[in-house]
């Protein structure tokens, strides 16, 4: 075998001195993409932290120019095969918006259903297989079904009802087809729609089930004083509309973006870090709860202050009980649109392109997710900005660890490692989200 | 290609011994190993499922029975990543678009990557990035190809099964057509003068998109089977005409039908450089 593993990274480097210590993490399991993390420790003190990532750049944003809009629901789906729903409704949203168009009540709705699928499926897939074998020791979720073979298949169950409803509503459940700018390809009938009800409300049950199961777990101490940032409507728990709203009283529409939010690629890393007036924040599950608890369907407010964990969720271990009361939303919201569903006279409304620029904000499952898009008069994409939830995120979990290292100090390196590891996936990091991100320069750290 | 041997119980396990392993990608042929749902476990049971960062934090080592193969190749150290796993592999399925056919990334091929860089990063020079996105078979010896962006998770059991019982795996290759046929869907080209990629793309998806009332978009390939197959060649310049005089599409738009997901394949990327000099 040559220089190159399979893995293909260098697991750790040799330590520098006697005072200096580094803390690798070669390859970050139960992710979505690929990254690696390296702590720099001298005199007890945190010289460094660089999340690595080594997800290849695929220029997106690049390609997209040229492209006719008809194309971009289907080429930005590519960016994630998790979330690929909120890559279209953002850009359908975005270019909707470049050409003044509005969607009636009931397509509106639909997209809030086929949004609640992504998020079913999404977060119980985080929650179960990926996040949950932390808790309670174990590699994944496989090798937890061996002592825990109900859970996971309450986990596998649940998961499977988002993406049956996901794959109803768009085709198939990864790379949905039907989603289209002006609506739909194809909308279902009630009675079609109908035919869900019972496992959703099967997998309702399960939701609560796994609220209680999660908030049960033994989680780390450890909080932070967060910035959360996330949609905020005055009248629903948000998806694909709604002002931003911060803990910090930012109160902003999605197309004041970019005057707030700043992406910048920083040298030591090479990856593009958003940040909010300069200071990293908090984006997703946890800070959608923060800023909507009120908003939340019946179930899953009673659910979430069963927990009695509040403002506990400074803690970001328990961002997997923000992810689970969010499930159950999703199913309440699921049975609600269905219930009140009235197929529509059309599935699409007409689209007439024009010249301008639209942009859209909606929460994909990981968080805010921003697309921006310059159309000239033939619906041809002249320019195009993707900010995905991860890249937001990122510079968050830097700083979380530059907190969260000195605690696990006295640990060895191989557990400490595993400790930074499983802070790290409380983000539910999608690294394949990352259509900026690149393959990050080990830096060698100053001694 | 090489069927993965049973290992013998007495060296520990007689379970074949497998590895997934992700290059330049979205993960969403990855997810659909995990989204057998119902079969997952069964799967875990069935072959000792050795690498896959995605779903353990326990990797262990090659060598690999079978390695499921995902994304296209990129970069420069991705390049000599997959001979490492080549070297340890038995079996080597490529699974979906990327690792097939280079994938949606394989636009680039078209482009200047140095002016991609710079349209998406603000230091482009710390980014190292291969001029062309390539399946593996460029690079490596395949033992199966899965297409699909993404593959059809039947299909992807379908042909574990056929390993774990020591047979040669077969799917179907023959056109979306066929698959419409067979769903009784009302073509969309004729009814709805939609440019459907359908009848010089592989079957496989279940005619997803004409099911739900739009074209297709060809993303699992062309149909470039055994010469036997149904609708080999396919007949991209017939289509690409129908496109053009029959449909009215301006040969951009033509262009862009051939130049997707799969555009950097032989037969969609000469139709699609073709419609380039009429543009």
């Amino acid at each position: 075998m040559g220089k190159e593993d399979v893995k293909g990274k260098k697991s750790s480097l040799p330590e520098k001195g006697k005072r200096t210590r580094t803390i690798a993490i070669g390859a970050i399991a139960r992710v979505e993409g690929e990254g690696a993390l390296r702590v720099t420790v001298k005199d007890g003190e945190v010289r460094d932290v660089e999340l690595r990532i080594f997800e290849p750049p695929r220029y997106f944003e690049a390609f997209l120019v040229g492209r006719h809009f008809t194309e971009v629901p289907d080429i930005v789906a590519r960016i994630c095969g998790i979330c690929p729903v909120a890559y279209q409704m953002s850009a359908v949203h975005a270019l909707e918006q470049a050409f003044g168009i509005r969607v009636p009540g009931p397509i509106r709705d639909l997209r809030r259903l086929i949004y609640c699928a992504e998020w079913i499926e999404s977060h119980a897939l985080h929650v179960y297989m990926l996040h949950a074998p932390d808790f309670l020791g174990y590699d994944g979720a496989i090798d937890m079904a061996k002592d825990h073979r109900d859970a996971v298949a309450r986990g596998l169950r649940l998961k499977k009802a988002g993406n049956r409803l996901l794959a109803f509503l768009g085709g198939r459940s990864v790379h949905p087809v039907s989603v289209k700018v002006g609506g739909f390809s194809r909308v279902p009938t009630r009675h079609e729609l109908q035919g869900l009800t019972d496992e959703l409300l099967w997998a309702r049950d399960a939701a609560i089930e796994t609220v209680q199961w999660v908030a049960g777990f033994e989680k780390p101490e450890f909080r932070q004083d967060y910035t959360f940032a996330a949609l905020a409507p005055e009248d629903e728990y948000p998806f694909n509309e709604g002002p931003i709203r911060s803990s910090r009283g930012l109160h902003i529409e999605a197309c004041d973006f970019e005057h707030h939010f700043t992406e910048s690629q920083v040298p030591y890393s090479t990856a593009l870090h958003s940040t909010l007036n300069g200071e990293s924040y908090l984006a997703g599950p946890a800070a959608r709860l923060h800023l909507n608890a009120s908003r939340l369907s019946p179930l899953a407010k009673h659910a979430w202050e069963e927990t009695r964990l509040g403002l506990t969720i400074l803690n970001p271990f328990n961002t997997i009980v923000a992810r689970s009361v969010e499930i159950l939303f999703a199913l309440e919201e699921a049975l609600r649109v269905i219930q009140a569903y009235e197929m529509p006279r059309s599935p699409s409304v007409s689209v007439t392109p024009r010249a301008g620029v639209g942009m859209a904000c909606t929460e994909a499952p990981r968080g805010m997710l921003y697309h921006r898009y310059a159309v000239d008069e033939q619906g041809t994409i002249r320019e195009a900005k993707i900010i995905p939830p991860t890249s937001q995120n990122q510079r968050r979990i830097e700083d979380d660890l530059r907190a969260f290292v000195p605690q696990v100090l006295s640990l060895s390196t191989k557990k400490a490692a595993l400790a930074c590891e499983r802070l790290i996936r409380c983000y539910d990091p999608c690294i394949s989200c990352a259509t900026h991100f690149l393959r990050l320069e080990v830096c060698e750290a100053a001694t | 290609m090489t069927i993965p041997r049973s290992r013998n119980p007495s060296q520990g396990t007689s379970r074949l011994r497998l590895g997934v392993f992700k290059f330049a990608s979205c993960d969403g042929c990855q997810l659909s190993v995990l989204n057998l749902e119902d079969d997952l476990l069964a799967l875990g049971s069935a072959v000792d499922i050795a690498y896959f960062p995605e779903a353990s934090s326990d990797m262990k080592g090659g060598p690999y029975d079978i390695a499921l193969v995902e994304g296209s190749i990129t970069m420069p150290e991705d390049a000599a990543r997959i001979l490492a796993v080549r070297e340890q592999t038995t079996t080597l399925i490529t699974i979906g678009a990327c690792a097939t056919a280079g994938g949606i990334q394989a636009l680039r091929n078209w482009a200047d990557v140095d002016a991609f860089k710079q349209a998406v990063y603000p230091s482009p020079q710390y980014i190292q990035s291969l001029s062309t996105s390539t399946p593996i078979s460029d690079h490596v010896r395949v033992d199966f190809e899965l297409w699909g962006c993404p593959i059809d998770k039947g299909q992807l059991l379908r042909v574990i099964t056929d390993l774990v019982a020591g047979v040669q795996p077969r799917l179907p290759a023959d056109s979306v057509c066929l698959e419409c046929k067979r769903r009784g869907n009302v073509c969309v080209i004729v009814a709805h003068g939609m440019p459907c990629m359908g009848p010089v793309t592989r079957t496989g998806c279940g005619a997803i998109c004409p099911s739900m009332g739009r074209d297709c978009y060809g993303c699992f390939g062309p149909v470039e089977g055994p010469a036997s197959t149904l609708g080999h060649p396919p007949n991209t310049q017939s289509l690409a005409r129908q496109f053009h005089e029959g449909l009215g599409l301006i040969p951009i738009e033509v262009l862009r039908r051939f130049r997707g997901i799969t555009g950097a394949m032989e037969s969609f990327k000469r139709e699609s450089d073709a419609w380039e000099k009429k543009t």
